[in-house]
């Protein structure tokens, strides 16, 4: 399974993960040496088998729409890097 | 008498005879700790204060002759379960200062149940490992030789518990990372069944998978522990609905008439004869205390890896999206939020949970999303429906845990795929959304091997009684790691 650096730096970019040089390189021999073993999965027909995504037997578990106490904003900011008011302060996004 | 040799039944026992203090045991745990830490390193957090401050609190309703079931016992927790007030790191240096503003919901029902929390343990970073040498701080080392890993990615919980700085803890299992350090580390580890125990507060890794468990000397102590984290949570819509039997009580009986199930691919190339030789022997000890056991197929097992490798990344790769810089967490500030998104992560995640983010979003993402994760999904299918058609005919699957003894640090590490074969007998069970338990049954050149007991869902309650009467008939669990011997 031959993974390219091209393929290395669009999954990065999906996966917005900043890699040195030296991790690009080592992730594409990595991952194609991974990805040689998944192969195996290909020896299985599967043509007529259901995907299973979760394996418990509850669907569409619903609850009431009522109010609820929360965590405060105080709480919620008390971790955040940087704030402002009562908001996650980041970079601009628009000019 | 040292307290910290004393399961949790029997210290349970003595602290209502008033024969002891919550205070008394504590202090025995914390000074073991500050006693074994340096060479073993099974804490990220050590929360003496807290502990003394609740064993305080457990002793003046101890004296008021309250009995709630973990009354003033002592506990360590994996540092991937959310604390109120306490540091929670996953091992990684994107949550290296996070201190949550809730405690997870199995933590809740620990306080409520009287217990004293000692600390938090050390695991491979966001629970990313079979070793606890992907923890972004340090790894920690197996008691039973400190040259050796513990296991993981639940290291620092199997470590702590193991060498007596902790009579039991509670780890998380997403590809058996309860169960093969709990074989690595000579105790017991318990999987539940998917949505037995609620992942709310969680730090989520793979949400189809991740379940949190007990790890005890016994499995009577594990017992225990799941009757009083298990049970509904409105707050986790994959909690089971199903009522929590008294899973003490029904340790209680015998294996006559038990039918076991040895599936023959477990016991396939790679498996050390030293711990065949365990397991077997474990096997015949079951058949000795009346079971019948017989051999079966799951032809599906060797795929588990590969389908397994692909799920856990894909998932993976979705729910750590979330550590952008923004909310809480490490944070490079830099002039496009597009920038310090690419900065924040690379300086954040270590390299084996960069690895996987890399894994699973290829895996999802457009061209070989059918190739990969679609096909991964339908094996895991395949996997399941082997595991029901075997339990149509028994009652428990026996197989080892780990394909091998503790390994050394290092040995694997420069080769990821090695490190992921360590998990071929435990993951097939994350799949299939099964209880499993592994229990110690012997050992090879001083180092622990585990059997790993595998049960249709929601039948825990079998699991642990089999492993009780086990434990009654063999002193495995008994035996202690070499750590006071020459300083």
């Amino acid at each position: 399974m031959a993974i390219t650096r091209e393929d290395v730096d669009h999954i990065a970019f999906l996966a917005r993960l900043g890699l040195t040089e030296a991790e690009r390189e080592r992730l594409r021999t990595e991952l194609g040496q991974i990805l040689a073993y998944m192969q195996v999965l290909q020896r299985l027909d599967t043509s007529a088998i259901p995907p299973t995504a979760q394996v418990i037997p509850l669907q569409n578990v619903m609850r009431p729409d009522e109010v609820c106490p929360s965590l405060s904003v105080a709480e919620v900011l008390a971790n955040a890097p940087a704030r402002e008011e009562a908001y996650f302060r980041v970079a601009p996004v628009l000019e | 008498m040292d307290l910290t040799q004393l399961t949790l039944l029997e210290a349970r026992a003595l602290l209502r005879a008033r024969e002891i203090s919550a205070v008394e045991l504590t202090d025995a745990y914390l000074a073991r700790i500050a006693a074994l830490e340096p060479r073993l390193r099974a804490f990220v957090t050590v929360t003496a204060d807290l502990a003394r401050l609740q064993a305080r609190a457990a002793d003046v309703r101890l004296a008021a002759g309250e009995e709630a079931p973990l009354l003033g016992l002592p506990l360590a927790l994996k540092d991937i379960l959310c604390t109120a007030g306490v540091r929670t790191t996953c091992s990684s240096r994107i949550l290296e200062n996070f201190v949550p503003p809730y405690d997870a919901a199995v933590v809740e029902r620990l306080r409520a149940a009287g217990a004293v929390v000692l600390g938090k343990t050390n695991l491979d970073e966001f629970a990313m490992g079979s070793s606890t040498e992907n923890s972004a701080f340090f790894p920690t080392r197996n008691p039973w030789d400190l040259a050796r890993v513990p296991g993981g990615s639940s290291g620092g919980s199997a470590a702590a518990v193991a060498a007596g700085e902790a009579p039991a803890a509670l780890g998380t299992d997403t590809g058996g990372s309860i169960r093969q350090p709990a074989a690595l580390c000579g105790i017991v580890g318990l999987k539940p069944t998917y949505g037995r125990v609620s992942r709310y507060g969680l730090v989520a890794f793979a949400s189809s998978l991740d379940q949190i468990g007990p790890m005890a000397r016994t499995a009577a102590d594990c017992a225990l522990l799941l009757g009083v984290i298990a049970g509904h949570d409105p707050r986790d819509a994959t909690a089971l609905p199903d009522p929590v039997p008294d899973y003490l009580a029904e340790l209680e009986g015998d294996l006559r008439g038990l039918r076991v199930g040895v599936p023959r691919e477990y016991f396939a190339a790679g498996l050390e004869p030293g711990v065949e030789a365990a397991v077997r022997a474990a096997i015949a000890q079951l058949a000795a205390l009346g079971a019948s056991v017989d051999e079966v197929s799951l032809p599906h097992t060797e795929y588990g890896v590969a389908a397994y490798y692909l799920i856990a990344p894909a998932e993976a790769s979705a729910n750590l999206a979330r550590y952008d810089g923004v909310k809480y967490g490490y944070s490079v500030a830099a002039p496009t939020l597009l920038d310090s998104y690419f900065r924040t992560r690379a300086e954040g995640f270590g390299p084996e949970v960069k690895r996987r983010i890399m894994l699973g979003t290829y895996a999802l993402s457009a061209g070989y999303y059918d190739a990969y994760y679609l096909k991964a999904q339908k094996v895991r299918t395949l996997i399941k429906s082997d595991f029901d058609r075997a339990f149509e005919r028994f009652d428990v699957l026996a197989t080892p845990t780990s394909p091998t003894v503790a390994f050394r640090l290092g040995e694997r590490v420069a080769d990821p795929l090695a490190m992921y074969l360590s998990d071929v007998c435990t993951i097939p069970v994350n799949l299939a959304g099964l209880p499993g338990v592994s229990v110690p049954c012997g050992f090879v050149d001083g180092l622990p091997v585990g059997l790993q007991l595998i049960g249709p869902p929601l039948s825990e309650g079998r699991l642990l009684r089999v492993a009780h009467c086990y434990q009654q008939a063999t002193d495995w669990h008994r035996r202690t790691p070499p750590l006071d011997e020459g300083g």
